[in-house]
């Protein structure tokens, strides 16, 4: 018994879930009502459903932001903006320049999509280039879009909101129709297997641990570390837009001020719950996408506790803290330290 | 770069090059000053006041981006200040507002939240090694939480409920009328409020405690090298605390200035205001890698980013998000210019 007790400890997914069930734990006694699921109007209905669809856009940040961890210990703070930039990029391509409200679209809705992660990307390669060429911090270097994302927005919307009251547009945020699951969902699981595929069947995520556990050892070896760091924040950008149309698609609207607002504390708060460590190298993307759900898992427990979605940060940054601080060298050598003297009093005992 | 004294010799190439990204800096200011009062005479850009307007409005900003500067010679970064200034304007006007606390005792508790929060930040940053976006990441989510925890609704401080801290608020300081414009019938004199002569104070101070003392000095070598700063025997995790307790302190002091000009307290408020702090020290000729930075530069870098809104502002046609993208452009060309210079350094040392 102690024996897999122990085993399991070691797995890297046991922290993850664990934090998870104990947030859900908290439901149970709460408000049992919590884990109804049902069928109305056709489709699945219930708050475990709300924590995966709403969850979708943190889940899909967690991928691209987990790359960008692994491979230059740095992280990229533009994904919220950028975020608002792709669904702004978006929505003005479907409505028009200038028009704010539209019943009807003025280009196929995958032109507007393809544009919207077009912008994502584009934002994505520009950050790229500036940490892996011009060896800029990452934190840093995104902070330029970090400001920028959300002004170039306004500038597309032409500094409103445009709002897109087209059902096909809908679908992408919402519900296909004859499909019970929300589409988000679907969406996300994916972008998982897309992710999964080329990290696994490419020698992709062999060569991102190694870059980030040693960048100069590795272009010595003959990667093209500059080149793995690149596509990193291409595919980080890229799901940023992929977040951003689905934002957009959920409210039909692109509202450059608020879509994606805090959503880089959330992508990096989810790679930090997944057990990655934030000093980069080996990275374990099923960890990410468990942490993703729970912040989502949290966010939900908080708001069905009737905390305001404006006191919220606090929970989240205190939980930020804990979390880092639980990671950080400092603190397990000093719980070593203890576990040492434990042992040695232990024995002087006996 | 006083500290390159003895070795004034070998480091004169540095020096150049620091020196060169002040005067660009200062160039710069001078040129985009002028242009715009070419372009705008005939909107009064010319006006004397018009250029105390611009101190008036960022006496803050001054404060924080002065703080700022000392935590980013380290080596560091604080994200949390937007926030913080939220938290601080929140804290005044709801003492004053709903509680009825003086304004004296309610500035002395600013300022002692100040001291806290850069210990806390400090600590976890210098004594845990936790990366200081992530920590300060943290406080700036706690900060914003705090402040809805304290008040979601927008709180104006106005006469009659506070006549000591209304009064400070709009005391006026005439400069001599010759350096004012012609009114209607006589020369109006131009005014500043004390609130820019306290900023001015500030920067003063800390240009004489980073130059002539010796916490400014080890300041710097901690930013230069850590490893032989710590070999010289300095107290590298103490300066770090004292940094960002400094750096905190500062920022609830700016937050006060800022209230003054404000005199509302929100949930909202001073949201990128990091971001402008950041803006200026870099445009300043501050080095995000630590150990070169000035002052007198992060003075002109706020004076450069308030010249961007106020000429923004007196256009009146140009939309607002334009001053967030021109500072956006102007943070990435001086990152792209100490890039540059980083690598002339270096292919010269080699």
């Amino acid at each position: 018994m102690k024996e897999t007790w122990s085993k399991l400890r070691k797995q890297p997914l046991f922290m993850p879930i664990l934090m998870l069930i104990l947030v859900l734990l908290i439901n149970l006694f709460k408000d049992p009502g919590f884990f109804s699921i049902a069928v109305k109007n056709g489709v699945l209905y219930g708050r475990l459903i709300d924590v995966l669809n709403r969850g979708s856009e943190i889940a899909i940040l967690a991928v691209g932001q987990t790359l960008v961890i692994a491979v230059s210990a740095g992280t990229d703070i533009s994904v919220g903006s950028v975020m608002a930039l792709a669904a702004s990029g978006g929505c003005m391509v479907l409505a028009g320049y200038g028009n704010t409200s539209v019943t009807g679209i003025v280009a196929p809705i995958a032109v507007g999509v393809i544009v919207g992660l077009l912008f994502g990307l584009g934002s994505g390669c520009i950050n790229g280039l500036m940490v892996s060429k011009l060896k800029i911090q990452p934190m840093v270097a995104t902070l330029i879009f970090f400001t920028a994302a959300r002004a170039i927005g306004l500038l597309l919307c032409n500094n409103q909101i445009i709002y897109i009251r087209y059902e096909p547009y809908k679908y992408l945020g919402n519900f296909l129709p004859h499909v019970p699951i929300p589409t988000p969902i679907l969406v996300t699981i994916l972008i998982i297997i897309i992710a999964q595929l080329v990290l696994k069947r490419t020698s992709l995520e062999m060569y991102i641990q190694s870059v980030g556990i040693n960048n100069r050892a590795s272009r010595i070896c003959g990667i093209n570390s500059d080149m793995i760091c690149f596509i990193c924040y291409a595919i980080c950008g890229l799901c940023a837009g992929a977040a951003g149309m689905i934002a957009s698609s959920r409210i039909y609207s692109a509202d450059s001020n608020n879509i994606g607002l805090n959503y880089e504390m959330y992508s990096i708060l989810a790679v930090a719950l997944g057990g990655n460590s934030l000093a980069g190298g080996k990275f374990n993307m099923a960890g990410s996408i468990v942490g993703a759900y729970t912040i989502q898992a949290i966010m939900t427990t908080l708001l069905a506790l009737g905390v305001s979605t404006d006191q919220s940060p606090v929970f989240m940054a205190i939980l930020v803290i804990l979390i880092v601080v639980i990671q950080s060298p400092v603190f397990k050598k000093w719980m070593e330290e203890r576990r040492v003297r434990r042992a040695e009093a232990g024995k002087e005992a006996a | 770069m006083a500290n390159n004294r003895q070795t004034a010799v070998r480091s004169k190439k540095r020096v150049s090059g620091n020196n060169l990204l002040l005067l660009i800096t200062i160039v710069l200011f001078i040129v985009m000053y002028a242009a715009g009062c070419i372009v705008y005479s005939a909107k009064g850009f010319t006006h004397f006041q018009t250029f105390l307007n611009i101190l008036i409005t960022n006496a803050g900003l001054i404060c924080v981006a002065c703080g700022m500067t000392c935590v980013m010679l380290t080596g560091g970064i604080d994200i949390s200040v937007g926030s913080l200034i939220a938290m601080d304007c929140m804290i005044l006007a709801d003492g004053m507002t709903n509680k009825h606390w003086g304004a004296i005792q309610l500035v002395i508790f600013v300022m002692i939240v100040g001291v806290v929060w850069g210990s806390a930040q400090g600590f976890l940053v210098a004594y845990m090694n936790i990366q200081p976006f992530i920590v300060t990441m943290a406080g700036m989510f706690f900060g914003r939480g705090m402040t809805a925890v304290i008040n979601t609704e927008q709180v104006s401080i106005t006469q009659d409920v506070n006549k000591l801290f209304y009064g400070w608020a709009n005391a006026k300081i005439k400069l001599p009328e010759f350096l004012g414009y012609m009114g209607k019938k006589h020369r109006i004199a131009p005014f500043i409020r004390p609130s820019v002569i306290l900023a001015l104070l500030v920067v003063v101070l800390i240009f004489f405690i980073l130059r002539y003392t010796k916490f400014g000095r080890v300041l710097y070598a901690v930013g230069g090298n850590e490893t032989s700063a710590a070999m010289m025997g300095l107290n590298v995790r103490k300066t770090k605390l004292c940094a960002y307790i400094l750096s905190s302190v500062l920022c609830s002091f700016g937050g006060i200035l800022y209230c003054l000009n404000t005199m509302t307290g929100s949930v909202q408020q001073a949201k990128g205001f990091e971001m402008d702090a950041i803006a200026a020290a870099v445009i300043g000729g501050t080095l995000l890698t630590g150990g070169v930075g000035n002052v007198i530069g992060t003075l002109f870098g706020v004076l450069i980013t308030g010249t961007i809104n106020s000429l923004v502002m007196t256009n009146g046609k140009l939309l607002s998000s334009w001053a967030n993208i021109m500072t956006a452009a102007l943070l990435c060309i001086f990152i792209l210019l100490q890039a540059i210079f980083a690598y002339i350094k270096k292919r010269r040392e080699s």
